[in-house]
């Protein structure tokens, strides 16, 4: 049933779709997603009690098709994609540095790293109230909220992944007549990519999730203020339609940065 | 192998800048009554009194003594990661450390480490040519060359594009090796560079390693408590005591070189290793009955 929908998102990426359709452990993935959209479109037709309340697939899929000739369904996309590349950019921008001169200076750690433990449990969600006051728009406190759902994860990360290195890399390193300088940019820099890396991967997670709510909390656009609206103005199917396409765009999302952090780290090897 | 006479046949610039001489004119050691205490948290641990040791230029001194009796303290020293606490070393007459001082580590005075410390990040080609380049030695082109160079000459040129994590343990230590000769050191340092390998691997890359030297003639300081290894490697075996460490017995390995495993079944071989034994295992039940861990 979404199965166009499945290749072309797979297009888009570039993956050996044939290849890949002809493992045994595709067919079965395909089976049990086939097997999922038959109870689910049977239990709305007869009845059952949660599926019930929610919209056949048949309906979604009608709703989908309305959704792709639509240029607000479109323009949601973009919107949500804005904040999550503004919010999730700033974060890495900020935070990469930070990150690493609070891993590679205890000095510099001990002073600011507290700040950081004591705002870090504080859901970025609850954020939004203050975010509210204290930017102009909407638009730029869920941009804000956006970036903090990364920033902390970033932040800490990379202090952990700094200063886990090695100590026989930067002796090697010195050993070998490396500068100061050297020693961050050639070792301390290689050596906690994959930790920046992990912290990408997570954080865009985490945008996701922030971000779909911010919208719904305060947007006037995006995939989670079409959700919103769509429950607020009774079009369940399309609710189901805002669901899908959260679910697509964070895979894409993530789809992006792991394949940016395999290109980063040819070492490690992540086939 | 002979890497002298390929790099040195040479004869151009290339040779004497990624330059493997075969004439020992340096790395001349000399550890005069160093004492060396670590003081965390003000618990003095004394792991090293005073110790004094000449290693002559060009030979290859093989250390030996139970675990934790403060070798790895004692080379850490040598190579600047560590200061002293009395005594001084000196290399080719100049003062590398004293309590008041310690050099700076340097590519004079490489180390290959216990579990190797090429760098992940890095292919084979890329750590080889580290050294070189960060020193400002030699411009990229020319690393480039010399590192293949080198990299033929010791047999990994077919691994040159790999990373580390792609190629065998026993690969990875040759591939130090190379990394640390690119530097054309005075003195190589080695702390235990083939523990963690098996018998069989161990026996190859103790032949490779001989090979380099042999045709490099620099100063190693080697550190292990493989008493065959000590012996079938070494100019010189010093035996040291359990911590804190001192010279406690030299013996003189007058084995010809090029050496060959199969100097491992001789008579004067056995001989040796008795006299060695001897020594070590006194030292290895007084570690062992002091409970004491390796440090450092």
């Amino acid at each position: 049933m979404s199965a166009p929908l499945k290749n072309s998102k797979k297009g888009v990426l570039g993956k050996k779709v044939k290849g890949f359709l002809a493992t045994k452990s595709a067919c079965r993935g395909i089976f049990s997603i086939v097997v999922a959209l038959l109870i689910w479109e049977l239990g709305t037709r007869y009845g059952l009690p949660v599926l019930s309340a929610i919209p056949p697939p048949s309906a979604v899929l009608v709703s989908f098709k309305e959704s792709f000739v639509d240029p607000w369904y479109w323009g949601s996309w973009e919107s949500s994609f804005q904040r999550i590349g503004l919010g999730f950019i700033f974060a890495q921008i900020i935070g990469i540095p930070l990150g690493l001169l609070m891993g590679t200076s205890r000095y510099f750690r001990e002073l600011s790293l507290p700040v950081f433990e004591v705002l870090r449990p504080i859901p970025p969600l609850a954020w939004v109230p203050a975010s509210a006051l204290f930017w102009p728009t909407p638009e730029e406190s869920i941009v804000f909220v956006t970036f903090l759902g990364a920033f902390f994860v970033t932040i800490l990360n990379i202090v952990g992944g700094a200063r886990s290195i090695d100590a026989r890399y930067v002796r090697a390193a010195v050993s070998l007549g490396s500068s100061r300088k050297d020693i961050f940019w050639r070792i301390v820099l290689p050596a906690t990519l994959p930790s920046i890396i992990v912290a990408m991967t997570v954080g865009i997670g985490v945008c996701w999730n922030t971000v779909v709510a911010a919208e719904m909390l305060a947007g006037h656009s995006g995939l989670g203020f079409l959700t919103w609206r769509a429950y607020v103005t009774f079009s369940y199917p399309l609710i189901v339609v805002g669901m899908i396409s959260i679910g697509i765009a964070g895979y894409i999302s993530s789809a992006i940065i792991r394949l940016l952090g395999s290109r980063m780290t040819p070492w490690l090897k992540t086939s | 192998m002979i890497l002298s006479q390929i790099l040195g046949g040479k004869g151009g610039a290339l040779a004497k800048k990624a330059a493997i001489s075969s004439e020992a004119t340096a790395g001349k050691i000399s550890i005069r009554d160093v004492s060396i205490v670590y003081d965390p948290e003000g618990a003095r641990v004394v792991a090293v009194d005073g110790c004094s040791l000449e290693i002559p230029a060009g030979e290859f001194c093989v250390i030996v003594g139970p675990s934790g009796c403060g070798k790895t303290t004692l080379l850490n020293a040598i190579a600047g990661f560590h200061g002293v606490s009395s005594g001084e070393i000196y290399m080719d007459d100049q003062l590398l450390c004293s309590p008041e001082m310690t050099t700076e580590p340097g590519a004079d005075r490489i180390v290959v480490f216990q579990n190797g410390a090429l760098f992940p990040w890095k292919t084979v080609l890329d750590n080889v040519t580290f050294g070189p380049l960060i020193q400002g030695r030699m411009t990229r082109k020319e690393a480039r060359e010399a590192g293949h160079e080198l990299l033929l000459q010791m047999g990994l040129s077919g691994i040159s594009h790999r990373y580390p994590s792609e190629i065998s343990g026993g690969m990875r230590r040759r591939v130090e090796i190379a990394r640390a000769m690119m530097n054309d050191p005075k003195v190589l340092l080695l702390d235990e560079p083939f523990r963690a390998m098996d018998a069989l691997t161990k026996t190859v890359i103790q032949k490779y390693l001989l090979d380099v030297y042999d045709a490099s003639n620099k100063t190693v300081f080697f550190i292990t408590h493989d008493l065959e290894e000590a012996i079938f490697l070494g100019t010189r075996v010093i035996v040291v005591t359990s911590r804190p460490a001192q010279v406690k017995k030299v013996i003189n390995i007058e084995i010809p070189r090029p050496r060959d495993f199969r100097v491992l079944s001789s008579e004067y071989y056995r001989h040796l290793k008795e006299e060695t034994l001897e020594a070590v295992h006194e030292e290895a039940q007084k570690a062992f009955e002091a409970g004491e861990r390796e440090m450092a």
